[in-house]
């Protein structure tokens, strides 16, 4: 039986793992991307203060371990009676909901970059011409400028995602259970570290591969003009 | 030929301090340093404490020289396995789990755990506070006891250090009626049961005692009953499964500084009771 | 106690131990850098060999290194690699243990996933090389090594450099999951403060505030070394 063996048995323990990881992933990567497109027009704005303070923004949570921010959020906030006393406290009283607001923090400034990119990618001929057409904004954006952002900005995002993956893995560190604190409390139970990492790598690397052709997909389905043209089947020429 | 001579004369040179420090044994023991009282770092850097009071002892009777290094819970056993240092002396309790992977001595404490929570929190009347069971002995009571308190406990947030006897006895007690948080120190989880995060905190008597007497945990005490034996057993010296000479030499010396009291009296020095292995 | 006197240079303050502590984390960052850009020259020279072999296994390091979390790496040298390195040793017949210290465990982790990334800005760097300059220093009849020094390394080492001050900063931020071994570095010594002091908010301020400052401090060095490494390059703009 599978779980009979010691590697068997660690990786049913650590698949116990995945669905939090999943979605602490999914959860602070969409946080994120919002707050990232926030970010992202307030640079592209042209308003200097707007600017500036997405500027400093993007400068700190890129600028510091992802760690130091976690921590902050999870031990540092709980140490103000205010913050305790808040009506965020059901929130952030939870390592689950502190663990997503740092990711998401943290996301959404290296994501930020990577739309203001694809944004400033759409080619300034377009956007004119959507605007002598009397688009309006709204539309422009939507009919124009996001299809094409998009798909520019897909294969940066789509490692942004792997590097989030990845990056849960420091919620083992405020007491969450995810597949690599299952890991952690395994190794130290039965000294067997190099088994145990090899079967939470391979789960990673699992995760991983699918995200990365999600994206691929993605960059398929909006990329019309590369896959074959529908076409009829034409006349038989014999020669 | 000048080189030759030269490198023939350095490496006799290195040999020399190998050969000499071969006389006298050196046992090199861990321990945790951040388990007060049993160890702690004091201000000025030092490993201070129980363990390492009774070390200094145990390595006299043994005639070999000590080194206390500190190290993290979470790699203690690892460590040891890896030969970082030889024994491991920071309340290691015996369990069936690590006597697979190690030997113990024979043991010199029992671990005694207990719950803390906060004064005015919604345990402060955590049913069997001043009670005290041994799990070996009074096992029906105890769960009797520890089933009163499920209900009380149902859908609490309990703290423990990972990998230890605490976090064992909620998994194997109440399990399904609270939702568990592993910490990797004792001091992480004072420090959310203070802020709110936790309900409850299960940890050694001993070290809960020491801790409430901080300023800042003032608001905190200890409830429900002081549990003993069962999983959380005696406390030993770990040491690898091969070093059996080592575990003739710790054994002996245990044995003397219990008979002539000396672990009483450290104990009574550091916990301000006896916590020697009970028969 | 008030933020000023907390972090002050003064008898309870912990200014000292916060900068000792960073001072630890660039000598581990760095540590850590010099073995990555060892392994990501020969990960890079390895990926453009002609041998099948050589690229199967630098394409693996990457894809296995690139989609495992640091922390696990992390772990598996601060558990495994005593065992590892002992085992190693006794078969050359040395007795004991024999000693990783955490600063070298921690460096090896960061060193062999920044390596990944090092190679692929040194493989980026190759490729850009102008052949066409490399095809004339042969045919005057340079020798190989004069080549390298004149020709191919002056040049590399300028398509590399930002790449590089990249990967630099990628390693100072991961240098803080070292602290889950014991190795007081600026994150460790951040938890060891707010433990004693009971003010976690700010020590990890501070602790965010130094790391700023060292990756300010530092990228602006990169920028520097990169403008003057493309001194008298004709630019087509």
């Amino acid at each position: 039986m599978i779980g009979d063996s010691f590697l068997g048995s660690t990786f049913i323990a650590l698949l116990a793992g995945v669905p939090l990881t999943l979605q602490l992933v999914v959860l602070s990567v969409t946080a994120g991307a919002v707050l990232a497109y926030g970010l992202a027009t307030m640079r592209v704005s042209g308003k200097l203060s707007l600017d500036l303070l997405a500027r400093a923004y993007v400068f700190v949570f890129r600028g510091t371990p992802l760690l130091v921010q976690i921590f902050a959020i999870y031990y540092g906030l709980g140490q103000f009676p205010s913050v305790r006393h808040s009506v965020l406290w059901p929130w952030l009283r939870q390592p689950y909901w502190c663990a997503i607001l740092a990711l998401a923090l943290n996301t959404g400034a290296y994501a930020s970059e990577i739309i203001r990119g694809g944004l400033l990618s759409v080619p300034a001929g377009q956007i004119e011409a959507a605007m002598a057409c009397g688009m309006s904004r709204f539309t422009r954006y939507r009919r124009v400028i996001l299809p094409l952002a998009i798909r520019q900005m897909l294969p940066a995002y789509s490692n942004e995602v792997i590097v989030m993956v990845k990056s849960t893995a420091l919620a083992s560190t405020i007491t969450m259970m995810e597949v690599t604190g299952i890991a952690a409390k395994l190794i130290s139970a039965s000294y067997r570290p190099i088994e145990i990492f090899a079967c939470a790598g391979a789960l990673y690397l699992a995760v991983n591969f699918v995200v990365g052709r999600l994206f691929a997909a993605m960059e398929f389905a909006l990329s019309s003009e590369r896959r074959a043209a529908p076409s009829l089947p034409g006349p038989v020429v014999r020669s | 030929m000048n080189l030759k001579a030269v490198a023939i004369a350095v490496v006799m040179a290195a040999s020399i301090p190998v050969a000499a420090s071969a006389d006298q044994q050196v046992v090199r023991i861990a321990t945790e340093g951040a388990y007060a009282p049993w160890s702690f770092s004091a201000p000025n850097g030092k490993l201070d404490g129980f363990e390492i009071d009774l070390a200094k002892v145990l390595c006299e009777r043994m005639k070999v020289k000590c080194e206390v290094v500190p190290q993290n819970w979470d790699g203690i056993i690892p460590a040891l396995v890896a030969k970082k240092y030889d024994a491991i002396m920071s309340a290691l309790s015996v369990t069936p789990k690590r006597k697979e992977t190690i030997a113990f001595s024979t043991p010199y404490a029992a671990a005694v755990n207990t719950f803390a929570v906060l004064a005015d929190g919604d345990l402060k009347a955590l049913p069997g506070s001043g009670e005290a069971y041994s799990l070996d002995t009074e096992q029906d009571a105890a769960k009797a006891r520890i089933a009163d308190m499920a209900k009380v406990l149902q859908g609490k947030v309990v703290g423990v250090q990972g990998s230890t006897t605490a976090a064992t006895f909620v998994e194997t007690y109440l399990k399904g009626a609270v939702q568990v948080h592993e910490y990797r120190t004792t001091e992480e989880h004072d420090f959310d049961l203070m802020n709110g995060r936790l309900d409850a905190v299960l940890a050694n008597a001993t070290v809960l005692t020491a801790a409430l007497e901080k300023s800042d945990m003032k608001d905190a005490k200890l409830a429900g009953p002081l549990f003993s034996g069962g999983v959380f057993g005696v406390i030993a010296v770990g040491l690898r499964k091969e070093d059996t000479g080592l575990k003739q030499q710790f054994d002996d010396a245990i044995a003397s500084a219990l008979k002539d009291g000396t672990v009483k009296e450290l104990s009574l020095k550091w916990f301000k009771l006896d916590v020697g292995p009970r028969g | 106690m008030p933020y000023v006197e907390l972090m002050g240079f003064g008898p309870n303050g912990w200014g000292f131990d916060m900068l000792a502590a960073t001072a630890m984390t660039v000598a581990v960052a760095a540590c850590g850098f010099l073995i990555g850009i060892g392994l990501g020259l020969v990960g890079a020279a390895a990926g453009l060999s002609r041998f099948p072999l050589l690229q199967a296994l630098a394409d693996g390091y990457t894809t296995v290194l690139r989609g495992v979390p640091e922390l696990l790496v992390i772990y598996l040298f601060y558990f495994g690699t005593s065992s590892v390195i002992t085992s190693v040793a006794s078969a050359f017949g040395a007795r004991g243990f024999v000693g990783a210290p955490t600063f070298l465990t921690g460096a090896l982790a960061i060193g062999l996933v920044s390596g990944t990334y090092q190679m692929q800005v040194f493989r980026g760097a190759w490729l850009a090389l102008s052949a066409g300059e490399i095809e004339a220093g042969r045919a005057i009849g340079m020798p190989r090594l004069l080549l390298l020094r004149r020709i191919i390394l002056p040049q590399a080492a300028r398509f590399a450099l930002p790449g590089v001050g990249n990967v630099w900063q990628l390693v100072l931020k991961e240098s803080a999951l070292i602290s889950v071994t014991g190795l007081v570095e600026l994150m460790r010594q951040a938890q060891i403060g707010s433990g004693s002091t009971r003010q976690p908010f700010s020590f990890y301020l501070t602790a965010g505030a130094l790391y700023l400052l060292v990756t300010f401090v530092s990228g602006a060095a990169f920028r520097h070394a990169e403008r003057r490494s493309v001194r008298g390059v004709a630019r087509v703009s």
